[in-house]
């Protein structure tokens, strides 16, 4: 059997029974990279030497009757190009960090390496992961491979095209709002956004430093989580991170695979539906609802009024964030550095640096971030964002006190074509309208497929969120319901990906 | 309603170091209008007794003991610079005012 | 431009105007680690070579905040008498310069970690004045520029800047002072006698090397005049490049003058910020702005706020040490000294560095005549104030040690001290590395003995004659053949055993 086809769990099984090499498997995916990459465009960069030496390490332990070094040892992974690589170029899809090589690893990127995962390469993504299709890579946009002529969604486009053209099992996406979610649901895989402080942000170039979390993408809830444990936990370098253990993750989704889901509350949010969804995107939406019913649970209607704030909150804050985090990139120390011809000072070198080496929703956010935390708009726009967050954070407290979960679906439509929507921000922001509330409050949330739209025939996903440090929960729903759909469609949604 | 007019756009893009072409100019003036008219609603439930929220994590007092970490050699420091010189990173000339 | 001749007489100045000051102080705390990363804090080394992602800015590092700095401003704000706030946070600073790696600087905006204090300034003849304190906060301190090219080697007109970046992220405490009102003539004298206040209480609290000259402590001075009987304040000049205690005085002095010139004929005082220019004690204007500045701050969304409990506070404030004028009034009483012997100490800057030198061991009058006498001229001829001398006040206790316990002459011990000075290392690494201990080897002393006493004989006739005190102009001729590096006491013993007159 083609390994490519196969799940991270099956894979990393074979290998540590001595039944697969690990170099084999990374062979396979690396030459559906150079099969089908040309038309998917989901790699900036391949790492051919540095993922056949883990992969050969990792045979050798195996050989050795060493211990593997993780669940995932020797499985193949595509990383998001958001988190800095020690030797390996990071350009968070942009021309101003094009062939910058970092002289560290983020801590993602080391966690994936003391576990001996193979890094097969960096995956694309909207510049800085400003995006909600993958478009504005300064390399050219990924590919949906459901149908090629569509975007795959984004920030972490490609990190999910990787995983539905089978060219890697698992991958890292990061979601400020929605990033690594709604390319899930826009590809029929699954994506994570784990408790905001769970995953460490060390080594993540920041967009919006309250909002970025890294998070684990896979074709299957049970390979997500076994990534999720792979790269979750504390970390003393990041303020931010919670001094916690992972959720139990994998056990619960080997508990959720049983399928029983009684006295489990969900809660269907009201806000996230009706007008401006897509019909079929609801239809899937309800049967997903049904099936979950099926499985024991009592559903019942929440209702979270503020959350329809919630988008405008996060088109402030995010870009507010951005235009100070971005500032770094000033052609000084690293980057991008034009029209340094000993006529120009450092600030006109600044500016056309930054000119140069931005793209143009890149620039729009900075203005935007500059024009809201200036001297006389603050009160207006950032810090009245901050009180919608605070609103939206009660809404979920007032929400999980009746519900252990929350469901919506995770886009309010399926993949969009490749241009449709680049010369409209707003509507392209829209495409984040379910997934961004999870943000703004740091909780979890993931989503599932829930099969194919019924009028398009494209993937639709299931969102389901959970509270901060309840990611476990989420994962036992995700797996249940997964299974669920799986038996009822006769077989898993990936087999019905169109051959590439 | 403009909320935004072509000068203060290029103030802004001035203040973030971010040269805009006339063209870019042209176009964000009509995109940011709408983008802000739209995020404007934010104020119309931010009312005076609800706390700002600056930050999801619930945390406090995360320090760092002072002992010393192994940084970067002066090499890597300055693999990725445009330009160094004397083991310095060399940039144009700083016309401005130290602040 | 404003000529010398044209200025207003310092009398008039003050007959027509009320001068108001407000003094911001930088500190960079003696930390063993920079404010948000584990890069050494130290002075100088190769540029770049203690930096890591963190405080080199580079994309995807995260700052963690600096356990001992946050303890070090917290004892600060109590020593200066402020409140610690219950809750604050770090805020983001954001301009761009090239000497800001990541072109922002994390501080401290509207939720300072100590506020409202004050401290009481002890000016020459006894008099004390209270100044307020504002605020003090965490900050990090930038890297430094070298300005390459161009006439004057200066920012201005050089062809191109060379970054380093060793000092970006060390931590500072800015303190700043409410407006100081009243001080009339005396302004100059109060902004000096703060400065030098504050420097010998951070100091005394070890959590600074508070050296002006190696910009470990830096002060702005903003000043600004009222007519006489007018409440308003005026517009205010900001004075920054104040590198030491003499100039924080002759800067706002010179500011009155310039201001009140201005005035009285009728022209603006400009709200700038002014470089002090030590050559000439004068300010000049920086290049104006271009745009009034918006640094947009908002809450540093990669760290998290600080709320020092109580018991935390109340730890630390035991911990606070001798407060420098508490152990001023302690000298005066153990050492016996006049008020105005203390404050002759005091004024020279020396009671202090006397008292630590005391408390390493020395004799109160050994320690005072090394600081008054040797070292202040040191000082002087370097133009450095006595306590940032480059020399502890453990060196010089050391160096008395070694004196009295007849290791050192007199001579030799100054000289160790110059090594010290001279950046050598500690008093025993320049005693070995200049070869400086006392010959008391006593057959090379012999030697030099028989040769001096063979070369006066009427002396040794004196001597042997009973006449000891004659032996003095053997021992001169001895320490001389011998450069000084003998033990006079042990030549004296050795001439007089040969005499036979022991
Ligand atoms: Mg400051
Ligand atoms: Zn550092």
């Amino acid at each position: 059997m083609d390994p490519t086809t196969r799940t991270a769990a099956e894979l990393a099984a074979g290998i540590h029974s001595g039944e697969l090499s690990s170099v084999e498997v990374t062979r396979s995916h690396l030459e559906r990279i150079a099969k089908v990459d040309s038309e998917i465009n989901a790699f900036l960069h391949v790492e051919t030497e540095g993922a056949l030496a883990t992969a050969e390490k990792v045979d050798a332990d195996i050989a050795a009757g060493r211990r593997p070094a993780s669940p995932l040892a020797g499985v193949p992974l595509g990383l998001k190009d958001v988190l800095t690589t020690k030797g390996i170029p990071t350009t968070c899809g942009s021309r101003t960090l094009e062939g910058w090589i970092p002289p560290y690893d983020a801590t993602v990127t080391r966690k994936l390496r003391e576990a001996d995962v193979v890094v097969l390469g960096k995956t694309n993504m909207d510049e800085f992961a400003m995006g909600s299709s993958t478009e504005n890579s300064a390399y050219g946009p990924t590919r949906n491979p459901w149908d090629t002529t569509r975007v795959p969604g984004g920030s972490s486009g490609g990190s999910a095209a990787a995983l539905a053209a089978f060219q890697a099992p698992v991958t890292v996406g990061t979601d400020t709002g929605g990033s690594v979610r709604q390319p899930g649901a826009l590809t029929g895989t699954v994506g994570v956004k784990p408790t905001y402080g769970g995953v460490s942000r060390y080594g993540l170039v920041a967009f919006s430093s309250s909002l970025d979390q890294a998070g684990p993408c896979a074709r299957t809830v049970l390979d997500a989580a076994l990534l999720h444990e792979v790269i979750g936990g504390h970390d003393p370098m990041d303020s931010t991170s919670l001094n916690a253990p992972v959720p139990p993750v994998v056990e619960a989704a080997r508990r959720g695979a049983s399928g029983d889901l009684r006295g489990l509350r969900v809660g269907v949010v009201t806000e996230l539906g009706g007008e401006g969804y897509q019909p079929g995107v609801l239809r899937s939406f309800a049967a997903a609802v049904d099936t979950l019913r099926e499985l024991g649970a009592e559903v019942a209607e929440v209702s979270c009024p503020n959350f329809e704030y919630a988008l405008s909150a996060y088109y402030l804050i995010a870009p507010s964030e951005c235009s100070s985090n971005l500032a770094r990139f000033d052609a000084m120390r690293y980057g991008l550095r034009v029209a340094d011809d000993g006529t120009n000072g450092a600030d006109d070198v600044m500016s056309l640096s930054r000119e140069a080496g931005f793209g143009a929703e890149v620039k729009r956010r900075i203005i935007i971030g500059t024009y809201a935390l200036s001297a006389g708009y603050y009160d207006a726009y950032y810090g009245s964002a901050q009180k919608v967050r605070s609103l939206v954070t009660r809404d979920f407290d007032a929400a999980y006190d009746q519900v252990d979960v929350l469901v919506s679906p995770t886009a309010p439509t399926t993949a969009f074509r490749v241009g449709e929507r680049v010369d409209d921000p707003m509507s392209m922001y829209r495409a984040d309208l379910c997934t961004i509330p999870t943000n703004l409050a740091g909780t979890a949330a993931m989503s599932v497929p829930s099969g194919l739209s019924d009028e398009d025939g494209l993937p639709v996903g299931l969102q389901i969120m959970a509270p901060a440090l309840a990611d476990d929960r989420m994962y036992e729903v995700g797996a249940a319901y997964e299974r669920a759909r799986d038996a009822a469609a006769g077989g898993a949604l990936a087999d019905r990906i169109p051959e590439l | 309603m403009s909320q935004i007019s072509r000068d203060e756009l290029a103030h802004l893009a001035k203040l973030a170091r971010l040269g805009v072409s006339e063209a870019e100019l042209d176009t964000f003036v009509g995109q940011l209008d709408v983008i802000l008219d739209s995020v404007a609603k934010v104020g119309e439930v931010a009312g005076d007794d609800i706390p700002p929220m600056s930050h999801a994590a619930n945390l406090t007092n995360v320090f760092r003991s002072d002992e010393i970490r192994p940084g970067l050699s002066q090499q890597e420091a300055l693999s990725g610079a445009p330009a160094s010189e004397d083991g310095r990173f060399c940039v144009p000339r700083i016309l401005g005012e130290e602040q | 431009m404003t000529t010398k001749t044209e200025t207003m007489d310092y009398d008039e100045v003050l007959e027509r105007f009320d001068p108001v000051l407000g003094l911001e102080v930088h500190v960079e705390l003696s930390t063993r680690t920079k404010m948000f990363c584990g890069c050494p804090n130290a002075f100088g080394g190769e540029p770049n070579t203690h930096v890591c992602p963190t405080c080199l800015g580079l994309p995807g590092a995260l700052p963690v905040v600096n356990g001992s700095a946050v303890e070090s401003a917290i004892r600060i704000g109590l020593g200066l008498n402020c409140e610690i706030a219950g809750w604050c946070r770090f805020a983001r600073k954001n301009y761009f310069y090239p000497d800001m790696p990541k072109n922002f600087q994390t501080s401290q905006y509207d939720e300072p970690i100590a506020f409202d204090g004050y401290l009481d300034v002890e000016l020459g003849d006894g008099e004390t004045v209270r100044v307020g304190i504002e605020r003090a906060h965490m900050e990090e301190d930038t890297g430094k520029s070298l300005h390459v090219g161009g006439a004057t080697g200066r920012i201005h007109g050089a062809d191109y800047s060379l970054l380093d970046y060793n000092r970006a992220g060390v931590p500072l405490i800015e303190i700043v002072t409410k407006p100081i009102t009243g001080a009339g003539r005396r302004a100059p004298e109060v902004a000096r006698a703060y400065v030098t206040a504050l420097r010998d209480l951070l100091r005394a609290m070890g959590v600074s090397d508070v050296r002006m000259d190696q910009g470990s402590l830096r002060c702005d001075a903003n000043v600004s005049l009222s007519p006489k009987g007018d409440e308003a304040f005026g517009t205010r000049s900001e004075t920054k490049n104040v590198n030491s205690l003499r100039s924080v005085e002759r800067a706002v002095r010179y500011e009155m003058t310039r201001q009140a010139t201005l005035l009285s004929r009728g022209e603006r005082v400009v709200q700038e910020t002014r470089h002090f220019q030590e050559a000439d004690g004068t300010t000049s204007a920086g290049r104006p702005k271009e745009t009034s500045e918006d640094y947009r701050y908002f809450p540093e969304p990669d760290l998290v706020p600080i709320a020092p409990s109580s018991a935390w506070v109340e730890e630390l404030r035991s911990t606070l040490p001798e407060l420098p004028w508490e152990r001023r009034r302690r000298i005066q009483q153990e050492w016996q000294l006049t008020d105005e012997e203390l404050r002759d100490l005091v004024n020279t800057g020396a009671a202090d560095v006397v008292a630590a030198t005391v408390d390493a061991g020395a004799p109160v009058d050994d320690a005072r005549s090394w600081w008054v006498q040797f070292l202040t001229e040191q000082a002087n001829s370097r133009g450095v104030d006595l306590a940032d001398l480059p020399v502890t006040p453990a060196q010089v206790a050391r160096v008395i040690a070694l004196i009295s316990e007849g290791t050192l002459t007199n001579k030799l011990g100054r000289e160790v001290v110059l090594g010290v000075l001279a950046g050598e290392g500690d008093p025993d690494e320049v005693i070995a590395s200049r070869g400086l201990e006392v010959v008391s080897d006593d057959s090379a002393l012999t030697a030099a003995i028989d040769e001096a006493l063979a070369a006066q004989p009427d002396v040794v006739e004196k001597i042997r004659g009973g006449k000891v005190q004659a032996a003095g102009a053997i021992v001169g001729a001895v320490m001389k053949a011998t450069q000084g590096q003998a033990d006079a006491k042990r030549v004296r013993e050795l001439i007089l055993q040969r005499c036979g007159a022991e």
